[in-house]
């Protein structure tokens, strides 16, 4: 597995801590769900950074009161076919204003990243080397995009209207 | 019709690279097939029965000539000289290589076309009213809408992975030829009181195993809020859809398990929040778009020129076409002519290279170089000059597209069936051909008037067979093919579901029980002026019960 952030392979500072038994003494922890609402204070008591770790079934709106105590959320893809985390990703970004790590983790593949980085997603658990090698190759496949994005890119949309954020625009031919 | 600018271009290309790289990863076994699966199923290719079947999106079902003869040439070129159109108003290529597939898509790209979409778990082809533009009821063009939301829901972040698939129908008359009320999202286009038009949503209906009606969600959406708008249903699906078993994961299921009341607060809170935003429609480009759409150059004609009415007056046929197969158009001097894809014995849909090639010269020629193809497996000439229609008739019999059979019983929707679908119970297609050619005698199904047959291969119900004025579907019973009759379905703007006869009929017995259907109607309608479907709306089911089931 390679860790990807900002579109590049770099280390992970990161634990997972599991879903019972021993907390790790040091370090930089991400905690299930689960464990944060039972051990809360423990967690906080800590002097580390504290990261959560969502299910595809657990949205967001759950820690939306303690957003501000999580410098990361990983949001889980279980199977390619699982698209809730997407929605979840937007929510946090445009919506409940999350500026922290937002981390792909599970099954997480080259045809994913595009969909997932325009998402808000900045970080990325890669299962295979080779997809990890080639993030910003998956990310420069479209130079077009129908849809608005969080990072602010414009659409094909704002393009066609607003010619200064393309001084090169020409109109279709009705 | 809508042209490709320099950011559709560059969009479809892209989307053909993307392709052809995940093509060559599969090929050289850096992808599995399970994790390529996905992949071409978001490309519209599906592995059949026998090999590959490729489906192509026509945007809300409108092709240029030019178009329609790249397809006829694909079919040549990639398969076997002949393709199918489907109910979604897309073709399909039923025997392409997987190698051929990039430079399939490559020639697609060149004539503006694409196979986005038409399968996977995403927003599919967006369908909508054949008759866009020349109906004389119709509030707006349905295919404004239509455009605006095929961009949008063109690779979409967020929605590119939903529980299951996704289809969205959009009418702009209130008469209603796009069943909308059996999609995902069916849209109306409709004015308030201000004179403003907007968008009227349903939401949550379909067919499969369990058919529902769409039920109103929001009765006025202004057009500038519709993205924002659709966003929000699709959000709210997306994260609550369910995902544990297939057959519960379309919207419908969501939309009842929760009440459409409860449906429509979490959708009212995700629009609050993104409503006005960056997806806003702005005025500029729903101008732009309106432009592609503007009527084309008509002519100042006379309504029923004489050449024309002497001709009706004294050729049957001619006249006998012009019955079913031609409706009125909102010109004067000009009609809408309907091109049946259903001769007597026939494959329903399916059209060969030629008689491609001859339709497009033909819309070249006589309605302003465009065409469609309808929901139910025709195509329509939306602008024909009513002098013209004795010429145009003429020529399309030379090829066998003049069959005068549409909305009569030999204009039959069917699916694949067994004869392609890898998850057909039963042949569709043999047993609507043996009906149509039970039914040969045109006079006969002028007759018998308005009756739409529609078979479904499996529970499914890809053949729309709930909606059928006579619905059939195919089951397995201890491996061999029985079919399940239902009555009074239908798709329009008073759409309900069929209610099931009885006991499934045997390959051999389900024309001769079709064929007593017809029959029991013939003899309870209270006069020729009462069509089928108001025959069983009124009558109830039981007079065709008796008739079939006393006598086995
Ligand atoms: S209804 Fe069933 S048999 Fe027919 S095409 Fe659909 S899945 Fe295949």
């Amino acid at each position: 597995m390679q860790y990807v952030k900002n579109s590049k392979i770099s280390p992970d500072e990161w634990l997972h801590a599991d879903t019972d038994g021993p907390l790790p003494a040091a370090g930089d922890l991400i905690v299930p769900l689960a464990r944060w609402r039972a051990e809360k204070d423990q967690l906080l008591a800590r002097k580390t950074r504290l990261g959560v770790r969502l299910a595809s079934s657990e949205s967001p709106e759950i820690i939306r009161d303690d957003l501000g105590r999580f410098d990361l959320i990983a949001l889980e893809f279980p199977v390619f076919r699982d698209g809730r985390a997407y929605s979840y990703a937007r929510l946090l970004r445009e919506q409940y204003g999350f500026k922290g790590e937002l981390r792909a983790v599970g099954n997480v593949l080259y045809d994913q990243f595009s969909f997932m980085h325009r998402c808000g997603f900045d970080a990325y658990e890669v299962q295979k080397d080779i997809d990890a090698q080639r993030f910003s190759r998956a990310l420069s496949e479209f130079t077009v995009r129908y849809q608005p994005d969080p990072d602010g890119s414009p659409s094909a949309i704002e393009l066609r209207h607003q010619p200064q954020r393309n001084a090169k625009i020409q109109r279709g031919r009705p | 019709m809508y042209r490709y600018d320099e950011f559709d271009h560059a969009f479809v290309q892209e989307r053909v690279a993307q392709f052809r790289d995940q093509v060559t990863r599969r090929l050289n076994g850096e992808l599995t097939e399970e994790e390529f699966r996905p992949l071409r199923l978001m490309n519209g290719l599906y592995l059949q029965l026998h090999a590959y079947m490729l489906r192509v999106a026509i945007p809300y079902g409108v092709l240029s000539s030019r178009q329609l003869h790249k397809l006829a040439d694909i079919a040549t070129k990639y398969d076997r000289g002949y393709a199918h159109f489907t109910t979604r108003q897309n073709l399909q290529y039923n025997w392409p290589r997987l190698e051929d597939m990039p430079d399939i898509l490559d020639e697609l790209a060149s004539v503006e076309m694409h196979a986005l979409q038409t399968s996977g778990n995403c927003i599919r082809n967006i369908t909508a009213d054949q008759y866009a533009g020349v109906a004389a009821d119709e509030i707006e063009d349905p295919r404004i809408c239509g455009e605006i939301l095929r961009q949008w829901s063109s690779l979409h972040p967020e929605f590119s992975f939903l529980p299951r698939k996704f289809k969205i129908a959009i009418t702009g008359s209130p008469r209603d030829r796009a069943a909308i009320k059996l999609h995902d999202i069916g849209i109306v286009m409709v004015r308030n009181p201000a004179g403003e038009t907007g968008c009227e949503f349903w939401v949550g209906g379909g067919q499969g195993r369990t058919p529902v009606i769409a039920k109103c969600i929001n009765a006025f959406v202004p057009r500038r809020d519709m993205l924002s708008y659709s966003e929000a249903i699709l959000r709210v699906y997306n994260m609550h859809g369910r995902r544990d078993n297939i057959y519960k994961a379309r919207i419908k299921i969501l939309v009842n398990e929760i009440g459409i009341d409860e449906f429509r607060r979490q959708t009212d809170e995700q629009w609050a929040l993104i409503r006005g935003g960056a997806l806003d429609v702005p005025a500029e480009e729903i101008a732009r778009i309106t432009a592609y759409f503007a009527p084309p150059a008509y002519e100042k004609l006379a309504p029923n020129p004489a050449g024309f009415v002497q001709k009706r007056d004294s050729d049957p046929a001619f006249a006998a076409w012009l019955r079913s197969n031609v409706a009125a158009h909102k010109i004067p001097g000009y009609a809408i002519v309907n091109i049946s894809l259903k001769p007597i014995g026939g494959i329903p849909g399916d059209a060969t290279d030629v008689q491609m090639h001859v339709a497009a010269d033909l819309a070249k020629r006589y309605s302003f170089d465009e065409l469609r193809v309808t929901h139910e497996q025709n195509l329509t000439f939306a602008d024909v000059r009513q002098s013209d229609l004795y010429d145009l008739w003429r020529q399309l019999g030379e090829h066998g597209l003049a069959t005068p059979n549409i909305g009569l019983v030999s204009d039959i929707i069917a699916c694949p069936g067994l004869d392609y679908c890898a998850l057909a119970n039963a042949r569709s297609i043999p047993v609507a051909q043996r009906i149509s050619e039970r039914f040969a005698d045109l006079k006969r199904q002028h007759d018998i008037g308005d009756l739409k047959i529609k078979i479904s291969g499996c529970i499914n119900a890809c053949g729309h067979h709930h909606v059928g004025h006579i619905g059939i579907l195919g089951v397995d019973k201890k491996g061999t093919e029985f079919y399940q009759i239902t009555l009074g379905g239908s798709a329009d703007e008073n759409a309900s579901i069929g209610e099931i006869l009885g006991a499934a009929f045997s390959y051999d017995e389900v024309v001769d029980a079709v064929e007593k259907v017809v029959e029991t109607y013939l003899k309870i309608r209270t006069g020729p002026d009462e069509n089928f479907l108001a025959a069983v709306r009124r009558a109830g089911i039981a007079p065709f019960k008796d008739a079939l089931y006393a006598v086995r």
